[in-house]
This record gives structure tokens, C-alpha cells and sequence, in this order.
């Protein structure tokens, strides 16, 4: 972040085509009530998940670790909303948590209208996996190394109740559709392929129930950048061909910038920044968020990183600071940081983001929010 | 898993398939039969098995029948081409009808182990939790005895005799075998192919029948396999101490004993039964060492 770009900032300067591509759809995700008019496809509320760390000889809960604390999110038919942050930041733990691997302390998943898990009128955890299904990082370990590739792919339709032919046909179609020759690779092992080809056959795997939504963890992190560009575009051709929503959680900033609509930025399993891709990228307002920014390598030798991004690890989740998590490194951090912590609320005059920021708070008590107000 | 092939049945492409399509065991077959030194562990073992089982024709004398007038005469007399033991029985004989209750007391307590072992190791493994702590406690308490003390305490207990010696064998091999199984599965478990299974909504038994099992089994076994030598010493072993089988019956560890006393006069007699021991055991080990490497698909 530079000076100049910063002071105009505070000033509240008028930014241009602040509304980009995205309609207005999306919800005021700090109370999570419906803004637009559209139902969203995913609705999160204060998801929540603490580890508790046994030990010691009676097995008593010596520390806990707060991997996912009170997030919430909506995500609408048909957008990518992309997850960043940190390693450790408890994006994986919130995917796990969305397609209820593990289960949530507290918070309500919300998908289309049904809430998962309720008793009555609510969507069991079966018919969800029907619906919503992930494609992990490590293509390796998440193929089954005895089985045969198009069983990898089957599996899910026979669990559900298709017979054995009916699931094969459609893992041929998907083996084709992730552009892998079907004649040749469904009778094939995990190892006998390279990695960007077993991420394909994840890819099938994960769209093989015939899902709308697909988390995708980190899903081309592992691969070669030629790879990865590839499967990125397959991800993008199979979302226009199956009618997808994607999930799509990555560290790589680039990648989510080009595939995403919409952008979430986290920090110590909290939520700092939410907003559509354009404006977030442009114009990062949590000072996590312009510091991931700027920490990203920019193609342009003129326009080298001069000034060092975030220095030093993210604290330990077991005792995450007081108030603002992001205080300890936040080059603007100040007394009220440590007591409060931050609201992830929408700043003022931008409806389509939501910023957990004492300083995006008119009347916070932070110096630099009074800034902003008189502006 | 074989039935993959259900796709379009045009001849071209059955023909691609045919090529590129090989079965887990067929690439196994193809890699034991490069392994030379395993096939002919194998080949052996396939002879003494062939021996044991049709041993009346494999001697012309009767292993319980002995004679004064010929004790212990040396290797290669006429007619008892492997000598004769301390009672005057012909020794070839005695080798060949012994090897019944030897790998019977030497496979027998194995498989019996690897069901029940595998069994509670894979469930163990799988439940994690308390059944996990549950059943893994109390294989360390049968571990805190060592195997052959193990066995003798309970052929002690229970008296020497063929099914009392398969009997404490079988239960001093249910430890390793839990042990193995159990990390095995807890390796597994937490592999993202199980994850993905169970977004995929599978049940436990599912996910155990198609995603388990099928990388659990094959290590389990030939850990088993390799077992099978140590037990085979075992049980001849008891039979040396006179808690395994007894006389008369023919046992290589029994015999070993009784021929003991001989070892002055006859050496090269008294050492024959252990020279069986030690090549049967080491075929067992050869063959699980060599199935190791022919299982691993990675390789």
C-alpha cells in the first residue's frame, strides 16, 4: 500500500467504477440478512469450530484452538466466491465444516433454503453430499490407489443407489468431460497418472452426484503452473457446462483473482474482508487484505514491492489476541483494537462489501474511523 | 471390480482396454514373475507341502516303527538313505510324515491369528475412539509377555498335545497381528480418498468394504506370511521343551530333542530335523519379503 493511495483512501476519495460486473445480489453478510432479492444458495451463519487439545493423563482439555470462530457467509447461484488467507487460517477447516466432515460447535448452514442437519424440514447430511461436494489439494491421497479410476468416480452414484452399469456410463462421460480418454484411463490406478491428470479425475469424481455447488480446497495448489492453468479452465468450461457454484480455496491470490466473483479474505478463522472480486483487488480496505495484496508478485519490474508486506507469523490460534486478531501485525493498530473486536460490516456507501475494520467504523473510537467520518 | 469393462462394446476399443486395462493381482503376477528368488521360495514350498501331504508316497518305511539292530546308523546307509534315529526309525521317514504336524502347528495358529487379529486391528483401527483404546490396552497387556513365554505359559497351564500348542501359539500371534492391522487402518482412515468417500455419503461399511479392506488386506497378509516361520520355530520349539506334541509322534522340534542325546555319535543326523526347520521358515520369509514387493502398487 502506498502513501498516496493510502491518504486517499482515508480521505474517502471518490473511487470510479467502485460497482463492477456483479449485480446487486449478495447480502449484508455482518447480520446475514437478505439485501438483494435472490435467495442465495449458501447461507452461512456464525460457523464455528474450537479443536480441543487433550492431553495429560486424564485426557483433560489442555488448550483449544479456535480454527473457525463465528463465520458467516451466503454464496449465490452460480458465482465463485473465493476463499484466501494465511496457512492456518482455517479455510480448509471451514470447507470441511460446509460439507460436514466434521461438525460444527455452533452456526447453521443454510442450502437453498433448507437448513442442513434440522430435524424437520431441514436437508440431511446425505441429501447435502447429493448436492455439495469438494475436490481436495493432494490428488494423490484422495483417489483410492486399488481401485480403478472410473470406480473412484462411481463410487459416489452406487452409494447413492445407481446400479453398477448406470454409474460406470456416467463415469465415462465425466472422464470425458475433464478431457481424460475414457477408453484409456478408466481401468487405470492413481499412480499410473501425473498430477494434473489425477485432479481431473478429483474433478469427476466430486461432479459424479451430479452436485451444484463444488468446494474446491485448494484444488490446483499443487500442481505445475502449466497445469494448473489448464485445470483452471477446465473448472471454468465444466462450471458453464454443469450449471456450477464453486467454493474455490486457495493461497495462490492470482488464481483466485482470475477465477473468482467474489472474494473472502480470512485471518485466524475469522472473516476480514468480503467483496467482489474487482473492488477488493482494487481497492483492499482491511489493512490484512491490502497487505496480502501487496505481498503478491507483481509481473512488472517497474513496479517491484519496495515496502515489506506482513513480516512475522500469524499468532498461535490456541490464544488468538484480544479485540482484532490482525492487531498484533496491524501496522495501524490501537487501543480500541485490543478491546473490541471489529463487526465485519459493509463501509460506508459500498453495500457490496463487508470489512471487519475498527477503521471502516464511523465512531469506533479508532483516530483514523473519525478520518473517514469527517470526510 | 473387474466388471469395469460395461462401456461401449466396439471391438476397437475392447482391444485399448485390453491393453491398458490390467487387474491389481495380474499386475502383481507380473511382477512375482520376474522375482526369481520368489518363485523359487514358492517352488519349494509347493514340494513340501506336496511331500507332507502325499507322504506315505514319498517312503517305503513306516515312520513308528524302529528296530534295535539298526539305531542311529549315519547318512546315506542303503535303505535309509538319511540314517536312522535313536530308536532305529528310518529318519527320511520321520522328516517326511514330521513336516504334517510342523506346518501344521506352523500355518495353522498364523490363520487362526489373522482372523481373529485382523479382525478386532481393522476394527480397532477404524472406530478409533474408546473401542480403539479398548481393544489396543489389551493387546499391550498379552505384548508385555513375550511370544514364546506366552505359549509356554499357557501349554503349561493347559498341557502339552497338539491342539493345546495351536491353541497358545494362535493366542500369542493375536498381538502382532492386532498391531499391524490397527495401524494399518488408522493409516488409512485418514487418507482423503476416505474423506472423500464419506462426502460422497457412504456408511462406515461401505466405505470399510471398498475403501479399507482393499489397502488393509494385502500388507496384513504377508506380515502374516512372515509370521509363519517364527511360529513354525515356535511350535517346534514347545515340542523341544515337552510342552509341544509327544512321542511318539513325529514333530521336526521333537525330533530334534530326542535326537539331541545323538548329536556325539550321529552328528549329522541329529542335525536333519533343523536343517528342515530352518529351510521351511526361511521359504516363509523369502516368499512374504518377495509377495511384499510384488503387492506394492507404487513400485
Amino acid at each position: 500500500m502506498s502513501v498516496a493511495k493510502d491518504a486517499a483512501l482515508l480521505v474517502g476519495a471518490p473511487r470510479s467504477n467502485a460497482r463492477g460486473k456483479l449485480g446487486r445480489s449478495t447480502v449484508d453478510t455482518g447480520t446475514g440478512e437478505l439485501v438483494g432479492q435472490t435467495r442465495p444458495l449458501l447461507a452461512v451463519e456464525n460457523l464455528t469450530k474450537h479443536f480441543a487439545l487433550k492431553g495429560g493423563l486424564l485426557n483433560r482439555t489442555k488448550a483449544v484452538v479456535q480454527a473457525v470462530d463465528g463465520v458467516s457467509f451466503d454464496v449465490q447461484t452460480g458465482e465463485t466466491l473465493g476463499i484466501v488467507g494465511e496457512s492456518g487460517c482455517g479455510k480448509s477447516t471451514t470447507a470441511r465444516l460446509l460439507m460436514h466432515l466434521i461438525p460444527p460447535d455452533i452456526g447453521s448452514i443454510v442450502f437453498d433454503g433448507l437448513v442442513v442437519g434440522a430435524a424437520e424440514g431441514g436437508l440431511s447430511h446425505r441429501d447435502l453430499h447429493r448436492q455439495m461436494q469438494m475436490v481436495f489439494q493432494e490428488s494423490y491421497a484422495s483417489l483410492n490407489p486399488r481401485l480403478p479410476l472410473a470406480m473412484s468416480i462411481a463410487f459416489g452414484p452406487l452409494v447413492h443407489g445407481l446400479a453398477k452399469p448406470a454409474a460406470l456410463k456416467r463415469a465415462m462421460k465425466l472422464l470425458e468431460a475433464v478431457g481424460l480418454d475414457p477408453m484409456l484411463f478408466a481401468n487405470r490406478y492413481p499412480h499410473e497418472l501425473s498430477g494434473g491428470q489425477r485432479q481431473r479425475i478429483n474433478i469427476a469424481r466430486a461432479l459424479a452426484l451430479e452436485p451444484r455447488i463444488v468446494i474446491l480446497d485448494e484444488a490446483v495448489s499443487a500442481l505445475d503452473k502449466s497445469v494448473e492453468a489448464q485445470v483452471l479452465n477446465l473448472l471454468v468450461d465444466l462450471k458453464a457446462q454443469f450449471d456450477l457454484t464453486y467454493v474455490f480455496i486457495s493461497h495462490d491470490l492470482n488464481v483466485v483473482r482470475y477465477i473468482s466473483d467474489r472474494v473472502m479474505v480470512m485471518y485466524l478463522g475469522k472473516v476480514v474482508e468480503i467483496g467482489p472480486v474487482d473492488h477488493l483487488y482494487r481497492d483492499p480496505q482491511h489493512p490484512y487484505t491490502q497487505a496480502l495484496l501487496s505481498a503478491m508478485p507483481s509481473m512488472d519490474p517497474r513496479r517491484r514491492t519496495l515496502k515489506s508486506p506482513l513480516t512475522g507469523d500469524p499468532p498461535n490460534p490456541i490464544s488468538p489476541p484480544s479485540g482484532c486478531r490482525f492487531r498484533t501485525r496491524c501496522p495501524f493498530a490501537e487501543a480500541v483494537c485490543e478491546t473490541a473486536s471489529p463487526a465485519l460490516l459493509a463501509p460506508p456507501g459500498e453495500e457490496l462489501r463487508a470489512v471487519a475494520c475498527h477503521m471502516r467504523v464511523p465512531g469506533s473510537g479508532h483516530s483514523r474511523a473519525a478520518t473517514v467520518v469527517s470526510a | 471390480m473387474a466388471d469395469v469393462a460395461v462401456l461401449p462394446a466396439d471391438p476397437a476399443s475392447a482391444f485399448k482396454r485390453a491393453q491398458q486395462g490390467k487387474s491389481y493381482w495380474r499386475r502383481v503376477w507380473e511382477r512375482l514373475r520376474d522375482d526369481k528368488v520368489t518363485l523359487a521360495v514358492i517352488g519349494v514350498l509347493v514340494m513340501l507341502l506336496v511331500m507332507v501331504v502325499f507322504a506315505p508316497w514319498f517312503t517305503v518305511h513306516d515312520p513308528y516303527t524302529g528296530s534295535v539292530l539298526r539305531r542311529l546308523k549315519p547318512v546315506g546307509t542303503p535303505g535309509h538313505w538319511l540314517g536312522t534315529d535313536e530308536v532305529g526309525r528310518d529318519l527320511w521317514a520321520r522328516m517326511v510324515f514330521g513336516g504334517r504336524l510342523s506346518l501344521l502347528a506352523g500355518v495353522v495358529p498364523v490363520f487362526l491369528a489373522l482372523l481373529i487379529g485382523g479382525f478386532l486391528g481393522v476394527a480397532a483401527g477404524y472406530a478409533g475412539g474408546l473401542v480403539n483404546s479398548a481393544i489396543m490396552r489389551l493387546t499391550d497387556v498379552l505384548y508385555a509377555f513375550p511370544s514364546i513365554l506366552l505359549a509356554i505359559a499357557i501349554t503349561g497351564i493347559l498341557g502339552s498335545g497338539l491342539q493345546n500348542t495351536i491353541l497358545a501359539l494362535t493366542i500369542s500371534f493375536i498381538p502382532p497381528i492386532i498391531r499391524i492391522s490397527e495401524s494399518l487402518t488408522t493409516q488409512v482412515r485418514h487418507l482423503d480418498f476416505v474423506e472423500a468417500a464419506r462426502a460422497s455419503g457412504a456408511g462406515p461399511l461401505t466405505i470399510m468394504r471398498y475403501h479399507i479392506l482393499n489397502n488393509v488386506l494385502g500388507p496384513i497378509l504377508v506380515y502374516a506370511a512372515s509370521l509363519i516361520s517364527i511360529c513354525i520355530i515356535l511350535a517346534a520349539g514347545l515340542s523341544f521343551l515337552g510342552l509341544g506334541v509327544t512321542p511318539p509322534s513325529a514333530e521336526w522340534g521333537l525330533m530334534l530333542n530326542n535326537l539331541r542325546q545323538a548329536l556325539w555319535v550321529s552328528p549329522l543326523v541329529a542335525a536333519l530335523p533343523g536343517v528342515m526347520i530352518f529351510i521351511t521358515s526361511m521359504c516363509f520369509n523369502l516368499m512374504s519379503d518377495g509377495l511384499r514387493q510384488a503387492m506394492d502398487v507404487r513400485l
